[in-house]
């Protein structure tokens, strides 16, 4: 076992480290205040590669591997959790189903400019009453002749309105529950294909998260990904890899809360001595430091998997249910440890508790993590 | 064109602490870098290609790790890199690392421009690029700020004075010094890092670049360090105490006291 | 010369590991052993507790007549036509190492029109001027300099140089000690005289400031070094003073000078001269943004001073890089630093630390410039530098009302 990152990996945590630093972190706030989507970044972002990171290069991508993409993931959310979530969702959602599922027309078509940053990705399976219980899609999709006539909406997605490449599940035949729903891709700008107005969210502000809504929305039959009855299969293979970019952008904010509370620790002082000295809060401390490189343990366990091509589905659970609790608990403390100022919109502990919670929710809430697990463990 | 850039490996020296007990340097924990000043040369180097088309190839001095500041190099679009290592060349001041440097120079053939930073935050001396240029007999430009035109004939720069600058024109090949102000170093791209650890980097020693031991490394270097130690701490003073404007007021007295003010 | 560890008399204690300011020693079977990294600089000899860590003095490899080689030299710098004051400087330390080597002062001044400058050159110490006049000469080109100062070398054979490291400095040592094939030291902060030996300890910082390194340059001469300008200090002037000139006579177009100089400007805006303030008041990140330092400029007026910064406000853009104070900024001896705001990192405190009397404004009670001053106030700088110009003014009304 090495716990050693490769001198390649390395100049790639270099590279991403900077980045953030430079360039996301210094607008992380202002972006939060305002929900703008980051425009900018991600154009910086796709010059560098970082939009098809574990492609392969014959399909645009860089050629590195998912660990790379996910310690990128995990350094841009330390900077900024909105714009590390955009990064996750074209890449985990939208460009790795593509890769794994896509017919070679359909990578050439979106996979390539989609890995090249010139197309961005989005995924859309969560509907107003399909959440959890993902199975039970009301948008359906109907065959005529050369097209899929799609009807229905989605909602909570991310990328809504800026991407440009969404695949969205759909109902192709209900009487066949599960095996009746179908993946598809459709562009923006497709006509019947709408979007809601921005949520306006507690946390990841920046990141835009809208309704789909299809009307009649026509779209050519080679647009559907596999085949019908495929779907289902599709969407819980692509978060299972999803699950992994989330792991990373939780672990990214509680690193982010460990490195505020250190450094406040250190800075205030309180009865002529550094907060830093007194034991609670050193255990405080101590605990969200255990925890966080456990939760960087389990995240990086589970790319290494993927990176093997083993089975990863367990594990992915496990990174993302740990990570993201990891990152709510280590939010708190780290408010709590800044006290009063940790309340004020001044400190970007502020942002990391609202940011942190939304981990515990989307690409399979908590519960869902925990029955995915449990599923695994008592086979 | 054919351009090399020559880079070292540094300790970020803005990283670099004394611990407070013993007085010695702690090393530990800093990363190596390419040296700051010799990043903005490598970043002009690569401009002059996407611009009018050259090859970029970088050197460096320095021991078998100091290769992964040539992969940094190779990732943000140097064509080759080459590193100079060999137990031969260890301890070299200056002049010695010159020698050496400029005797792996004319290996590589025919070139049109050697681009070094100003100076390395470790040694902070700014004489390797000048040392070069005078054992390769070529004309010189140091504190490069700005390049105004270069072509194979000459090249126009902007060098940096302390009140201003000169405008300078030189006969090609050249030696230029880079300065910080030159431009703003690129990042290297995914692919840039990917295609960097493809490359095989050629290690050469002395006997490749055709120079005997005695004129390199510690052996070939006219200075030596006689001994090295901690600066003189200054003492700390007094704080002054009360408030701010009892504090304020102690100060003025204590200064004019002391005929300062 | 060597250094080397008894492997015997190693206890494996580790002490000799962090001392090594080159990374240069391994451990290997519960004792340390020196590996090829050495520079010979003997930080680990002091570190070693049981003396298990001592030098080896090799044989000199070539018996070099050094004995020909004599007087010590100063480079004159001059621009448009102007002695610089690091020459003067340069003379101040100069006069102190050639009356301990019992030898002749020289300065060397090359321009065009330029021999006024003698007069100065003696006044300020120089027995000697070597000049060299042409009108080629009028600026500074690294090749035609560079010539005549290694042709003087070859025919006076001095055996000390010093040089200013100022930006024509730095470029002109380097060449004329490569061709020459001598050693050079740069940015010394201290310079003394091995009477025995008759060498030159040149003493200058390196890692940043971090530590302190002695350099010889015992088997060629001259030895060389550069000095930064504020280091060094200047004799009182003793006006009629005089010396010997030496004219050299410059042979137009003796090399062939590939590089022409087609425009020199001075950029607009204040000339900085920090290195020769008596007072300077100083702004780091505490200032907070570039209006900040407004009240520092205030203060700086003041008291008759100029405005310094630290390298983390010029980083972050809110004042122009030649107000900077430190390793890489420019070094300092004002008898005043009131440092406003800046935390006192070494990289900083190496550019001030031989100030006179040093004042430290910070919020942060920790904050090591604290350690380096005379006098600290822990607060902040917004509210603290509105109370000291109040302060000021009240002192001199009060002046005002005793004058008679």
């Amino acid at each position: 076992m090495d716990f050693v990152l490769t001198p390649q990996q390395e100049m790639f945590r270099t590279l991403f480290k900077e980045f953030a630093d430079k360039e996301v972190a210094p607008i992380a706030a202002e972006i939060d205040e305002s929900g703008e989507f980051p425009l900018d970044t991600v154009k910086k972002m796709a010059k560098l590669g970082f939009m098809g990171l574990p492609f392969p290069r014959e399909y645009g991508g860089a050629g590195a591997d998912t660990f790379t993409y996910i310690i990128a993931v995990e350094e841009l959310s330390r900077a900024c959790a909105s714009t590390g979530v955009i990064l996750s969702a074209h890449v985990s959602l939208g460009g790795q189903l593509i890769y794994q599922f896509g017919s070679a027309a359909q990578k050439e078509k979106y996979l390539k400019p989609m890995a090249e940053g010139k197309l961005l990705g989005a995924f859309g399976l969560t509907e107003p009453n399909a959440g959890t219980d993902a199975s039970n899609q009301q948008t359906v999709a109907v065959l005529d002749k050369d097209e899929y006539v799609i009807n229905g909406s989605k909602i909570f997605i991310t990328n809504g309105g800026y991407a440009d490449v969404y695949i969205i599940m759909a109902m192709t035949d209900r009487s066949k529950g599960l095996k009746g729903i179908s993946a598809f891709i459709v562009e923006k700008g497709t006509p019947g294909f709408s979007f809601g107005p921005k949520e306006n969210k507690m946390g990841i502000r920046a990141s835009s998260t809208t309704e789909l809504i299809f009307q009649d929305c026509r779209i050519p039959k080679e647009n559907i990904l596999g085949k019908e009855g495929d779907g289902f299969k599709i969407a819980m293979q692509t978060l299972d890899g999803g699950r992994i970019g989330i792991g990373a952008q939780a672990l990214g904010i509680a690193q982010a809360a460990l490195d505020e509370a250190v450094r406040y620790s250190k800075e205030r002082q309180q009865f002529n001595k550094a907060i830093g000295t007194f034991q609670a809060i050193q255990w405080m401390i101590a605990d969200m430091a255990t925890e966080i490189d456990a939760a960087r343990l389990l995240v990086y366990r589970a790319a290494w998997l993927k990176d093997q091509k083993k089975p990863f589905g367990k594990e992915a659970a496990m990174a993302k249910l740990f990570a993201s609790e990891t990152a709510m608990r280590a939010a708190l403390k780290a408010v709590q440890i800044h006290g009063g100022y940790g309340f004020m919109k001044d400190y970007k502990v502020e942002r990391l508790m609202r940011d942190a919670k939304i981990t515990e929710i989307y690409e399979g809430t908590s519960e869902v993590q925990r029955m995915v697990i449990a599923a695994a463990t008592l086979k | 064109m054919k351009i090399i850039v020559c880079i070292k490996q540094v300790p970020n020296t803005n990283e670099v602490k004394l611990d407070p007990k013993t007085g010695t340097l702690i090393r530990e924990g800093v990363p190596s870098i390419i040296n700051p000043d010799d990043k903005n040369a490598l970043e002009a180097a690569l401009a002059i290609k996407e611009q009018q088309g050259a090859e970029v190839i970088v050197l460096s001095m320095g021991p078998p790790q100091a290769d992964y500041a040539i992969r940094e190099a190779l990732a943000m679009g140097a064509d080759e890199g080459i590193l100079l290592s060999d137990r031969a060349f260890a301890g070299a001041d200056t002049w010695a690392t010159s020698c050496a440097l400029a005797a792996a120079i004319k290996k590589t053939g025919e070139f049109d421009l050697v681009f070094c930073g100003r100076q390395a935050i470790d040694g902070d001396t700014a004489q390797v690029g000048p040392e070069i240029a005078e054992i390769l007999d070529l004309p010189q430009v140091t504190y490069v700020r700005k390049i105004a035109s270069i072509n194979k004939e000459k090249i126009v720069v902007e060098r940096a004075l302390e009140d201003g600058y000169e405008v300078i024109e030189t006969e090609m090949p050249a030696v230029l010094t880079a300065v910080k102000e030159l431009n703003q170093p690129r990042y290297p791209s995914a692919s840039g890092i990917v295609n960097a650890f493809e490359k095989i980097i050629p290690v050469w020693g002395a006997a490749d670049i055709g120079v005997s031991p005695d004129k390199v490394g510690l052996n070939g270097s006219p200075t030596q360090v006689k001994r090295t130690f901690t600066p003189p701490v200054k003492g700390a003073g007094r704080m002054l105490s009360g408030t701010l404007q009892e504090a304020v007021q102690t100060l003025v007295q204590e200064l004019n006291a002391k005929h300062v003010i | 010369m060597a250094v080397v560890i008894d492997k015997e008399k190693c206890v494996g204690c580790r002490a000799c590991l962090g001392s090594c300011p080159f990374d240069a020693i391994e451990m290997a079977g519960g004792a340390a052993y020196i590996t090829d990294k050495c520079t010979g600089c003997g930080a680990c000899v002091e570190a070693c507790p049981v003396e298990a860590i001592y030098r080896t003095d090799e044989q000199k490899k070539e018996e070099v007549s050094l004995d020909a080689y004599k007087g010590v030299w100063v480079f004159a710098e001059q621009r448009d036509g102007k002695v610089m004051n690091i020459a003067f400087e340069l003379l101040g330390e100069g006069k102190k190492l050639a009356q301990a080597l019992g030898v002749e002062l020289s300065a060397v001044l090359i321009g065009d029109k330029v021999e006024g400058g003698a007069k100065e050159l003696f006044a300020y110490g120089a027995d000697v001027v070597y000049l060299a006049e042409d009108p080629e000469l009028k600026v500074y080109r690294t090749e035609s300099y560079a010539s005549v100062l290694s042709d003087l070398i070859k025919a006076y054979k001095p055996e000390v140089i010093l040089i200013g490291a100022t930006n024509i400095g730095r470029d002109l040592g380097p060449r004329v000690a490569a061709r020459i094939k001598t050693g050079l030291t740069a940015d010394c902060t201290e310079l003394g005289i091995d009477t025995e030996q008759r060498l030159l300890l040149q003493t200058r910082p390196a890692f940043g400031g971090n530590i302190m390194a002695t350099i010889l340059c015992p088997n060629t001469r001259p030895q060389m070094a550069t000095v930064r300008p504020g280091v060094m200090k200047k004799m009182a002037p003793a006006a009629g003073r005089s010396g010997k000139v030496i004219r050299v006579q410059y042979k137009s177009g003796m090399d062939k000078i590939r590089t022409i100089v087609k425009d020199v400007v001075r950029e607009a805006g204040r000339l900085v001269n920090l290195e020769e303030a008596q007072i300077i008041v100083s702004g780091g990140r505490g200032v907070g943004g570039p209006e900040g330092f407004a009240v520092i400029e205030q203060v700086a007026k003041k008291l008759g001073g100029v405005v310094g910064a630290s390298r983390g406000a010029v980083d972050a853009g809110w004042i122009a890089n030649s107000h900077q104070v430190g390793q890489t900024g420019k070094t300092v001896h004002p008898k005043l630093y009131i440092a406003c705001g800046i935390s006192g990192a070494i990289q900083h405190v190496a550019g001030m630390q031989n100030s006179g009397l040093i004042v430290a404004i910070n919020k942060n009670p920790a904050a090591p410039i604290f350690k380096i001053a005379d006098y600290g106030i822990a607060g902040d700088l917004h509210q603290v530098l509105p109370l000291f110009l109040e302060a000021l003014e009240e002192k001199d009304n009060g002046k005002q009302g005793l004058a008679v």
